[in-house]
């Protein structure tokens, strides 16, 4: 297939904002197009390179409070994210790239570090560390099943009116105000590892069917063993 | 040779019976209960224990447990040498080993990387050996690069003589502020953490093993020491083949590291390394045991680095066992499997226990590895034609099979 009919993915800043196995993301998203026949071709953007504007699925990861200022004030100066973002693509933001997106977020000392503003957000640090597994309802309106994946973060998340919460917390810290994560348009914010979308392929498959249109279904069982187990594992009987 | 107040004596005493009682009741090898029943009784133990000793602290991501028997036995060309064998490598291990010799003149100590500023406070260590920094366990380990800047504030203003590996750029930083550093090029494998500067954030640039900040100056260091494949250089350029027992690249970068500690304190290259081969496996590291004719080779690995690390010892015409816990000492997140390349299983018959193998299950899956699932370790092993597999597991999957097979040493 050429190039440019293929599913572009782009990874922002894997030498900054990668260090808790949110590369899975990116291989879940690959593996289950291509299993529908949909050739993916994925950028690793370092973060002294451009973003590029053309790709279709944008991620960007966790890590530690100095990458993530890092990755923010490179973001702003680059502006290939804003423009990618205006022109329609999809985003995946989990943990520190969840903030990032917001007006503020706490850095090393808590001190308010401006963000990248392209979500209706702002965070700032909380009282405690966030650290376990994490089970939430999703927002009706996206029809995605129960979420769940683990957390590990210190932020509290402010959501806006330009914004809507992406669930309600059953299970977990989130955002804070017993909501995780948020969403508008086809931009997606969530505190959740797990990988987000090991654990939730439900929500990788809106993500590319916002790219691709619709899906055909797959065998999920291997993913359906671990979620029950993880469930299981922390809700109440 | 320590002459403890009387206080401090009880308490070290005490220590010691906890840790026979813990030994002779089967919970564990008694390292860590002695040294926390002791320091309970008298905080500044580990101080007084370490008073006199000449004391060499060895801290990584990986390697620490096995490049502290190697500097034991090295250490061992000039005396008695008390050491925490056992991994138990927080300040009460410490206490346990160092009360358990009370004599020795020598002391080897695996270190915590967190609790490395502490205990070099504590014990005024003159040699710290320092090999590598990955991301690990990150649902309750310091994030790295405030580890790294620790480093830096504990090793400033001491005359601290450090051995550090210069091939890995956030290990180089956190040694640069210590008044003499002696650099190993030990080499780097895994290379995911340390694409930008740890001075300024800006990228590396590398070529081969060198390295450099495109934005500031810093960049690597001379070394005085390297290993070249299975070869160490010492620092007058010579050649010595290490021809150690304990397999890999990693092993041979950590027996480099532990000539150049040895030769710190005094032992030549000569005296050193020969110690260092009768060295065969460490707590149950690379042990083989062996049931019903099956041999199974034990790799434990627990995080993204030591997975790469022991990929590449695992002999790739072998079966392969996978075993993955995320019990406390693992960490209970268990994203970084996501971290790690299983590609290079394919074509092996590879199979998935622990009490998290449906996490690595999928893991596989997606990587497109086939595999088979396993309920226990012993299913896993029966499945086995007789003849030898190679075993990698994690912290707490790793020690239940060796208990399995009498804490296998
Ligand atoms: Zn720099």
């Amino acid at each position: 297939m050429p190039s440019d009919s293929a599913l572009r993915i782009v990874w922002i800043y894997p030498d900054l904002l990668s260090t808790y196995g949110d590369q899975g993301n990116v291989l879940v998203l690959e593996r289950r197009a291509r299993l529908r026949g949909i050739d993916t071709e994925t950028v690793h953007v370092r973060s002294a390179d451009p973003v590029p504007e053309t790709g279709d699925l944008y991620l960007i990861g966790g890590g530690e409070d100095r990458p993530q200022i890092l990755a923010a004030e490179r973001l702003r100066r680059d502006g290939g994210l804003h423009r990618a973002i205006a022109g329609g693509a999809v985003l995946l933001a989990v943990c520190a790239g969840y903030q990032i997106m917001g007006s503020t977020f706490g850095g090393e000392e808590g001190q308010p570090v401006d963000g990248i503003g392209l979500l209706d957000i702002s965070s700032s640090r909380g009282p405690a560390r966030a650290v376990g597994e994490l089970v939430a309802e999703v927002d009706a309106a996206l029809n995605l099943p129960t979420l769940t994946g683990f957390e590990n973060h210190m932020g509290v998340t402010h959501l806006g009116p330009g914004v809507k919460p992406l669930s309600k917390t059953l299970v977990g810290i989130g955002n804070g105000d017993g909501f995780e994560g948020c969403y508008t348009g086809h931009v997606v914010g969530t505190y959740l590892h797990g990988p987000a979308l090991a654990r939730n392929p439900a929500l990788a498959d809106l993500l590319l069917s916002w790219c691709a249109g619709d899906l055909a279904p797959l065998d999920d069982s291997r993913y359906e063993a671990l979620r029950q187990e993880r469930l299981a594992a922390v809700l109440p009987d | 040779m320590t002459q403890l107040p009387l206080r401090a004596q009880l308490a070290s005493a005490l220590g010691r019976s906890a840790a026979t009682l813990s030994r002779m009741t089967g919970r564990g090898d008694g390292s860590v209960i002695g040294g926390r029943v002791g320091l309970l009784l008298e905080p500044d133990l580990l101080r007084k224990l370490a008073r006199d000793r000449k004391l060499a602290l060895i801290s990584a991501t990986n390697g620490k447990t096995t490049t502290t028997r190697l500097v034991t036995s090295a250490l061992l060309e000039l005396g008695e040498v008390a050491t925490n064998a056992f991994g138990a490598n927080m300040p009460a291990g410490h206490v346990s080993a160092l009360s358990q010799h009370k004599g020795a003149p020598y002391g080897v100590l695996e270190v915590d990387e967190k609790y490395l500023p502490e205990v070099l406070d504590t014990t005024g260590a003159g040699v710290v050996c320092l090999m590598n920094l990955s991301r690990d366990q990150m649902d309750r380990a310091a994030e790295i690069w405030l580890l790294a800047q620790k480093w830096r504030r504990a090793l400033s203003g001491k005359p601290t003589h450090v051995i550090a590996n210069c091939d890995d750029p956030l290990v180089t930083w956190g040694a640069s502020t210590a008044a003499k550093v002696t650099w190993v090029a030990g080499g780097q494998r895994w290379k995911e953490d340390s694409w930008c500067c740890p001075e300024c954030g800006g990228p590396l640039d590398r070529k081969d093993a060198d390295w450099a900040c495109r934005e500031c100056t810093f960049h690597r260091p001379e070394p005085q020491w390297a290993v070249d494949d299975d070869v160490a250089i010492d620092p007058n350029g010579e050649r010595w083949l290490l021809d150690i027992q304990l397999p890999g690249a990693a092993n041979r970068s950590n027996a480099v590291m532990a000539l150049a500690v040895a030769d710190a304190f005094g032992v030549p290259v000569e005296r050193a390394l020969p110690r260092l081969r009768e060295v065969t496996s460490v707590a149950g590291r690379y042990t083989t045991v062996e049931r019903d004719g099956r041999y199974a080779r034990l790799l434990l690995s627990k995080n993204p680095a030591g997975w790469l690390e022991a990929f590449d010892v695992a002999d790739p015409q072998l079966p392969i066992i996978l075993a993955v816990n995320a019990q406390g000492p693992d960490g209970r997140d268990t994203s970084w499997l996501w971290d790690v390349d299983y590609r290079i299983l394919r074509g092996r018959p590879v199979f998935v226990t622990g009490q998290r193998r449906l996490d690595l299950a999928l893991r596989l899956d997606v990587a497109d590895v086939p595999f088979m699932l396993c309920d226990t370790f012993n299913e896993a092993l029966a499945m086995q034609p007789p003849g030898r597999v190679d075993v990698i597991a994690n912290y707490t999957a790793f020690q239940q099979i060796r208990s399995e097979f009498g804490r296998a040493v």
